[in-house]
């Protein structure tokens, strides 16, 4: 049977790919920034989300995003203000989110496991009509801001107290930030899952700046292996039939090994042949060794 | 005499219980030069950067361009001490100076011909416009920091300042530097900069200020270098140990 068939199948497609093209696109801020696990905390947040959406018998995906964005900015409040106490600060948020979250789905007596697996994990068939017009009109607007706001984003991420001096509204972009990813998280929650839609926000950008030069590539190529890897897991899933969210997820870091090995043996091509022409790898872009430094220069951060 | 450029009156800084600035007053005038000079540790990056309102003031006032709540930030350039090289994700040298243009340009236009033109000129004033397209990593640490210089004088600012510019640089990237700094001088570009020893640049400084245990310890004109510090070609490396010597070619 075709996986077109089933009407179900089409709108798991279409919202794999949209969140397969926004999660990368948002995501390359949060590697940019070094915080590359705060979509999964945002994650666990959202849960709890989904509990209260399903004790009031509302929709869990809009009581999730608004928790999950309160849980965001709580997060990036926390990020500004200092390091030490975050930390533990963040953990008490991801433990309680999650802790919270399966609790209230245990009071609001629906049917079962079952259902918190596929909030969880992400599932083809609960994908539904209008779950399809949240994720498509949501998925628009990150997508948007994000590739709208690029250079604004791209400074404040880059350089965060350069862009303060610059005048930038440095923390309203953080903010943003931070609530277009509790955006993310709750529209992917029903295809890929909550615990899984942070490896779709980091693992294509980690795979693409492997091999892209600046920015604007890294972002490109991070959107097209995003939608490479949910439209191939939406198919993987339905011919082997495995979970949808886990699927994409490990095309992704499949895609992401690849890559690796791939760099690493060109690497080892140049060199070798580098030495038996007797000069240095000077390629352009090449990164110069460490050695031709001043010994003076710290080239990270303090 | 018109509007200083930067003018502290009095200001206090201190980081909890200690306290790292006291008491220090310093005005810029247009077309100044000035080198804050001092020790490790002796509050000159502290009183740079709160003038640029990245440290809060404990006591005392710093009024930019006359505006004691300035907003115009396109007015100044500034140069960090080091790149935030640190992050994955790969920018390209013109990505990087070109996000000195933001904040001059709005947040919500995209770039126009104009911005691309004004980087290649940024570009083509630090000497490297042919790494244009590079990702910064695979630059030298003084191509780097020049690129940030390139990215201050992308915004076309009036004042410029700058943390370290030239600390552990290559000599062809000072060179470079001290050129690109020339240029803005002559244009009749203002400059605040922190050092720790000039070089190359101590033709364009016009005034020093020495700062030591968080006071001004000295205001004037720049000293000639004395003893083997005025050889040619001295090259002045030793370690920073001795806080409490601290001259002005020394420590």
């Amino acid at each position: 049977m075709s996986i077109f068939a089933n009407e179900f199948m089409i709108r798991a497609f279409i919202g794999a790919v949209v969140i397969g093209l926004t999660a990368p696109a948002l995501g390359i801020y949060l590697v940019q920034r070094r915080m590359s696990l705060i979509g999964d905390g945002v994650g666990h947040v959202a849960l709890t989300g989904v509990g209260v959406g399903l004790l009031l018998d509302r929709s869990p995906v809009l009581t999730a995003v608004i928790v999950s964005a309160i849980g965001a900015i709580a997060i990036e409040l926390i990020r500004e203000r200092g390091r030490t106490s975050g930390d533990v600060a963040l953990a008490l948020l991801f433990y309680g989110g999650i802790a919270g979250g399966v609790m209230l789905v245990g009071l609001s007596g629906s049917r079962s496991n079952a259902n918190l697996m596929t909030y969880l994990f992400g599932s083809l068939a609960t994908t539904s009509r209008s779950d399809l017009i949240v994720i498509v009109v949501l998925g628009a607007v990150v997508l948007a801001l994000a590739l709208g706001l690029r250079p604004a984003l791209f400074a404040a991420s880059h350089d965060e107290e350069y862009a303060r001096v610059s005048g930038l509204p440095v923390r309203a972009l953080n903010l943003l930030v931070a609530v277009l990813t509790a955006v993310t998280v709750t529209i992917s929650m029903r295809a890929v899952g909550l615990l899984l839609v942070s490896a779709l926000m980091v693992v294509p950008v980690a795979t693409a700046q492997q091999v892209a030069r600046g920015f604007v590539a890294t972002m490109g190529l991070a959107m097209v292996l995003g939608v490479a890897a949910a439209g191939s897991g939406v198919w993987l899933a339905w011919e082997i039939d495995t979970a949808l969210g886990a699927t994409i997820v490990i095309l992704a870091i499949a895609g992401f090994l690849i890559v690796a090995v791939a760099v690493a043996a060109t690497r080892a091509v140049r060199k070798r042949a580098a030495l038996r022409s007797g000069r240095p790898d000077r390629g352009p872009g090449r990164p110069v060794p460490a050695d031709a430094e001043p010994h003076e220069v710290v080239l990270d951060r303090s | 005499m018109s509007t200083p450029i930067v003018e502290v009156t009095s200001a206090v800084v201190g980081y909890d219980e200690r306290i790292v600035l006291r008491d220090v007053s310093l005005t810029v005038q247009r077309g100044d030069v000035v080198a804050i000079l001092g020790a490790n540790g002796s509050g000159k990056s502290t009183l740079v950067r709160s003038i640029l309102r990245l440290v809060p003031l404990s006591a005392g006032e710093i009024t930019l361009f006359g505006d004691r709540k300035f907003k115009r930030w396109e007015r100044i350039g500034y140069v960090p001490q080091r790149i935030g090289a640190g992050s994955g994700v790969p920018a390209t040298v013109a990505e990087v100076v070109g996000s000195g243009l933001v904040a001059r340009r709005g947040i919500l236009r995209p770039p126009r011909a104009a911005d691309r033109a004004a980087v290649t000129a940024a570009l083509d004033a630090v000497g490297l416009a042919d790494r244009a397209a590079d990702p910064v990593a695979s630059l030298s640490g003084g191509q780097q920091q020049r690129t940030l210089i390139a990215r201050a004088l992308a915004g076309r600012p009036e004042l410029l300042v700058l943390d370290e510019p030239t600390a552990g640089v290559d000599a062809t990237s000072q060179a470079a530097f001290a050129g690109a700094l020339g240029t803005f001088v002559a244009g009749g570009g203002t400059v605040l900069l922190v050092a720790h020893e000039l070089g190359p640049l101590q033709p364009l400084i016009t005034r020093c200020v020495v700062v030591h245990h968080g006071e001004i310890a000295h205001e004037g004109g720049v000293p000639e270098p004395a003893g083997h510090h005025a050889d040619p070609g001295h090259d002045h490396v030793h370690p920073h140990a001795h806080e409490a010597q601290a001259g002005m070619w020394g420590a």
